[in-house]
């Protein structure tokens, strides 16, 4: 089986690593591939949207000709996992806490609110310790962080956490085959890339 | 006399340990200081390297105003580092160059989404507390700015924001880690528009671990532990950088990079992501330039899409370049803090 990880930008390299070792740790024997071109989606059976700059990896996935690629495979049933910059890649509805409203390409799969660096700047990033259900408990990296805020539709959120100014957000969310995280597994552990993996039955 | 001094030192201590009972009372009772999140912790060495991790593959652009990082964050820029000057204008000014405009750098913090990162004089601790407590999302400890010791850098362990590092070989890399660098950076020789200098400390670099990951291979330890000795580095760091094959924390390629091609070939050479400094903002098409240079650092590996950035651009257009030989000793920024 072949597993994908968005390498237009971001932490490409620890989602190669957490996809590798989630296979090791369930036995099973995983291709791990990097997708830049729409043709690199065609085998590939689960992908990890990595965190970044969520700017950037829209920007070039509309030049390349990948953005209207990644939507139809995901769309198609492809189980899609999208970490930070990738969950915000994943969302309907952007707003960044700082400037509002953007309007960067985003693939707008996802029936969730999305507020971008909803815990402020990096000196604010921290680590917690989550419990997530189907998942279990893990310690969760927030860099410059979102945060989901509202579901819609078939979407569901989890990991509830308390905002000293927002109120009761969400680090995690479920559509389906679709999985967004506000924090960074591939940084602590493995447990959500095992969680796609087995998604990912063929 | 000396009773009296002992008399009032005796009352300090008493006063720190009435004000350390204090606080234990208080944490006993559930009261702690205000954190983001109950049991949230900011700060750590995770939340440190996991930044420079995000900006992989990315091209962070140098800018001296909110207009030009706004150009830069539309390009695909995955930060900006917001300078007084850029590296060019610093060479032609002289003078002492400091840290940027306070004002500035808030104005750019409040008018785009990506991290803002600015530049501190080296050992220039204060400089460094004022950015963090502004909100400065990466630091950069710089030989471009004019440094204000020449003996020590910033201990980086005491900052909860992340810190950005120069070198040109393996031995100065290794020495600023174990000062508390999450990230590190070739130093090149800033604006030249003239690459040759980031090249040979890219691989300076990756010869020098290349050698120690051999010895590791052979199991030649003693080899090991002399270059850290050479290096004045923790011998864990090197041994730890011989495994990996590479620096522990993301290195980005910096210095003289002005065109796309010049950005694909410090991909090529192993950077982790790119620094771009006068390259942009001192070139005739910067818009084009941001854009396509963005484009040859994602896409490096596929040189089809590095002949599309390439053809953005027009060499016409480029920042007139430096040769560094016709530099004098006392003009080079590289050798500035070692």
């Amino acid at each position: 089986m072949k597993a994908g990880v968005l390498a237009l930008q971001g932490d490409v390299e620890e989602h190669i690593q957490a996809f590798r070792k989630a296979a090791q740790e369930l036995g099973r024997s995983v291709e791990v591939v990097q997708v830049k071109r729409p043709q690199d989606l065609r085998e590939i059976a689960v992908l990890a949207i990595p965190g970044g700059e969520s700017t950037t990896i829209g920007a070039l996935a509309r030049r390349t000709g990948l953005l209207d690629a990644l939507r139809d495979a995901i769309k198609g049933g492809l189980p899609t996992l999208g970490t930070c910059a990738g969950a915000i890649f994943l969302a309907k509805e952007v707003r960044d806490s700082v400037v509002g409203e953007t309007k960067q390409p985003i693939l707008g799969l996802m029936d969730i609110a999305v507020v971008r660096n909803a815990f402020g700047r990096q000196r604010e990033s921290f680590e917690v310790d989550l419990r997530e259900e189907g998942i279990g408990a893990l310690k969760a990296v927030f860099i410059r962080a979102p945060a989901f805020t509202k579901a819609w539709g078939s979407a569901r959120l989890a990991a509830p956490l308390k905002h000293p100014e927002l109120g009761q957000i969400y680090a995690a969310a479920f559509q389906g085959h679709m999985v967004a995280t506000a924090f960074h597994p591939e940084l602590s552990t493995t447990a959500v890339h095992r969680y796609m993996l087995n998604l990912a039955k063929t | 006399m000396i009773g009296e001094v002992y008399a009032h030192l005796e009352k300090i201590r008493d006063f720190f340990y009435g004000l350390a009972e204090v606080r234990d009372r208080l944490r006993e009772s559930g009261v702690t200081w205000p954190k983001p999140l109950p049991e949230a912790e900011v700060g750590t060495v995770r939340v440190k390297i996991g930044l420079p991790a995000m900006l992989r593959r990315g091209v962070i652009m140098d800018v001296t105003s909110v207009e030009q990082a706004q150009i830069a964050e539309e390009a695909g820029a995955v930060g900006v580092m917001v300078l007084d000057k850029l590296p060019y204008d610093v060479r032609k000014a002289g003078g002492v160059a400091r840290m940027a405009d306070v004002k500035v750098i808030e104005e750019v913090m409040s008018h785009i989404t990506i991290p803002v990162s600015a530049k501190v004089r080296i050992g220039h601790y204060y400089e460094a507390v004022i950015l963090q407590e502004i909100g400065v999302d990466l630091i950069d400890e710089s030989e471009v700015l004019t440094p204000v010791d020449e003996q020590h850098h910033i201990n980086k362990w005491a900052f909860a924001v992340p810190f950005v590092n120069g070198c040109r070989e393996l031995c100065e890399a290794l020495r600023r880690i174990s000062e508390g660098a999450s990230m590190i950076r070739s130093k090149g020789e800033a604006g030249t528009g003239n690459v040759s200098e980031a090249v040979k400390h890219f691989k300076a670099l990756y010869g020098a671990i290349e050698e120690l990951s051999a010895a590791l291979r052979t199991g030649d330890e003693e080899r090991i532990r002399d270059y850290a000795r050479r290096c004045q580095a923790p011998i864990e760091l090197a041994a730890l950088t011989a495994r990996l094959g590479r620096l522990p924390v993301v290195t980005f390629a910096a210095g003289g990079i002005a065109t796309p091609a010049d950005a694909a070939l410090m991909m090529w050479l192993g950077a982790d992501g790119i620094f771009v400094g006068s390259g942009i903002f001192k070139s005739q098409d910067p818009r084009e330039r941001a854009e396509a240079i963005v484009l040859a650092a994602a896409y490096w590996d596929d040189p089809e899409k590095v002949v599309e950035a390439q053809r953005m651009v027009s060499e016409k257009s480029a920042m007139m370049g430096i040769d560094v030989k016709t530099l004098k000793p006392e003009e080079l920024l590289q050798t500035r803090g070692v």
